[in-house]
């Protein structure tokens, strides 16, 4: 037998390695089930192809740009947007399943399980934002290179870091794994009334600030300037500073969300 | 540990709500046993293995495991207990080998004595041919032993074992039981739970009894029977005009009245002396030309003591259906 003592580090240390060992599990989901990389990105790649080809001539953007050029950021974000469906699936399936009292039966930092499945999900996004840039370019999407695009990629992990929360406190909160999937019903219309597929100064008035006002809406507005083509002509300031929200919002989401859901994972020892 | 006991409990309290989930719970399990926790669903076994465990936090009373405070040694304490679930808590999407691994990495083993400790316990729990599998298409059976392979990793001290063969066949019940005496034999000491009478006589050498979120009975499986009251004579007649003569039959060998049970034209009743008692109500019944179906010395089942000392029957029947 071999032995079967622990071995002795500092505390960070183990922090880091179990945190990684958690990224390690999470990846290695993706390993054995390659196919669910394609289900995740199904919705948004279909969105590209309806609202691209078959809606895409009756589409108007506001200054007269191309809707391709407004349309791919949108699905940019909108892939981070459900992203937090993934989030709360799995936690609501660890949590379920007893493998989340496993690890907390252990000897390993506790909160490594919480970043951990952060982690893994920043990496997942980063892949499928390459995904969906390479079916966009596919399509004749032509962003500006550079600093940019490189602040635009960083700006849509920003959002999705803060989605991630939501995530984890809604695993926690939803009673099983099929309920987790009814999160995309929330989730779709809290999608469409944003800037994602219309510009905001296109539809009725109220529902046009609201859109403005919706967080994804300005990292979808930030990440078009970004990319060199910005959509001119709206008046409402939460419009014209799209990039200050687009990093600020995140941060309210996160100062929000966070506590929630490291609240509600300390509850499991009520 | 000196003190013998691998698990100590005085005076446990938690509350949820209205609900006291345990109420003055008291425990104490001899090192190196297998130590039955038996009760109804609800009585509070899931939450005493739960605060033992370091999973919930305790309102009141203290608990020890292998010696060290449940509340503020947590830490310590998970580095030497295992905990097996009423689910598999083991990845369903990992092979059997990249969960043993990764648990063992989490148990801070380093990754190439958890790769060792892996192979290891695969051997042990009989999954070496299903190592590379994906857990998602093991059997009931097989789940069940990775899950116990995942708690053993550091072999530990004390196993917590949460129903561990609630839902499975009775084959994999067996497989499950084979697995426990063999960890019990190499030292670990087993806190297990089960509603299922047969289970904790077979393997638990001591049994405390739950209802309510108390201890209300702790003694061995024969001790517990004892309290019923002895061995108890049964006989079975072939027709329904007999068992008033059965009755007066055994009641000269009997130490009480005895009890009939009509729809299954069954007498029985208490008897100190046993086997005289047998051969005595033999004779006498074929002597008086009673037709008897079936006779014979039964001792109390766990079900009959779970009965006196509850006033309720326990749910064994219940979940086996549900389980079925």
């Amino acid at each position: 037998m071999s032995t079967l003592a622990p071995v002795a580090r500092s505390r960070t240390y183990w922090l880091l390695a179990d945190c990684w060992n958690i990224v390690r599990r999470g990846l290695t989901h993706y390993q054995r089930q390659p196919v669910n990389i394609a289900w995740q990105l199904g919705f948004p790649i279909l969105s590209v192809l309806l609202y691209g080809y078959v809606f895409g001539s009756a589409m108007k953007v506001p200054g007269g740009g191309d809707y391709k050029d407004f349309l791919m950021p949108g699905m940019f974000v909108m892939t981070m947007a459900f992203g937090f469906i993934n989030t709360a699936t799995v936690v609501v399936y660890d949590s379920t399943k007893g493998v989340i009292d496993r690890f907390r039966s252990m000897p390993m930092a506790s909160s490594a399980v919480v970043a951990g499945r952060g982690v893994t999900d920043l990496i997942v996004a980063c892949a499928e934002l390459g995904i969906m840039m390479l079916t966009a370019l596919a399509m004749g999407w032509r962003p500006d290179g550079g600093w940019g695009f490189l602040a635009a990629f960083g700006l849509l992990l920003w959002l999705r870091f803060a989605l991630i929360w939501i995530g984890v406190w809604l695993g926690l909160i939803v009673p099983n794994p099929e309920a987790a999937g009814g999160l995309f019903a929330v989730a779709f219309p809290l999608t469409m009334i944003s800037s994602i597929f219309v510009a905001p100064q296109l539809m009725p008035d109220w529902l046009g600030w609201v859109a403005a006002w919706n967080p994804i809406s300005s990292t979808a507005a930030a990440t078009r300037e970004l990319f060199g083509t910005p959509v001119g002509g709206s008046d409402s300031w939460v419009e014209q500073h799209a990039l200050l929200m687009a990093g600020v919002w995140p941060v309210v989401l996160t100062v929000i969300f966070l506590p929630l859901a490291v609240r509600r994972f300390q509850r499991l020892s009520r | 540990m000196s003190d013998g006991y691998a698990v100590r409990a005085e005076g446990l309290q938690k509350r949820y709500g209205e609900k006291r989930a345990l109420d003055g719970f008291d425990l104490a399990v001899r090192e190196g046993t297998v130590h039955g926790l038996l009760g109804p669903n609800g009585a509070g076994k899931t939450t005493a293995v739960r605060i033992l465990s370091t999973l919930v936090r305790l309102d009141g009373g203290q608990a020890t495991v292998a010696g060290l405070d449940v509340a503020r040694q947590s830490r310590e304490v998970r580095a030497r207990i295992g905990l097996t679930g009423q689910y598999a808590a083991v990845d369903e999407v990992l092979t059997g080998r990249q969960n043993l691994e990764m648990f063992g990495r989490l148990f801070h083993l380093g990754g190439k004595r958890a790769k060792l400790r892996a192979a290891e316990l695969l051997a042990q729990f009989d999954l070496t041919d299903a190592a590379d599998k994906g857990v998602g298409g093991y059997s009931g059976g097989m789940r069940r032993r990775l899950d116990l392979a995942a708690s053993m990793i550091l072999a530990p001290a004390v196993l917590f074992l949460d129903e561990p063969t609630t839902g499975l066949d009775p084959r994999s019940r067996g497989e499950v039981w084979e697995s426990v005496r063999e960890l019990v034999a190499s030292g670990t000491t087993v806190l297990l739970t089960t509603q299922y009478l047969e289970e904790a006589d077979k393997l638990a050498s001591h049994i405390t009894v739950i209802d309510q979120g108390r201890a209300i009975a702790d003694d061995t499986p024969d001790g517990l029977k004892n309290r019923v009251g002895g061995d108890r004579i049964e006989v079975v007649v072939a027709e329904r005009a007999d068992i008033a003569r059965a009755v007066k039959v055994v009641a000269r060998v009997s130490d009480g009245e005895p009890e009939t049970d009509e729809s299954e034209l069954r007498v029985h009743a208490a008897v100190a002396d046993r086997v005289t008692a047998l051969t005595d109500v033999a004779r006498t019944l074929q002597d008086e030309g009673v037709r008897v179906e079936d006779i014979g010395l039964r001792r109390p089942s766990l079900d009959d003591v779970f009965l006196r000392l509850t006033g309720h029957r326990t749910e064994t029947s219940q979940t086996k259906e549900a389980a079925a």
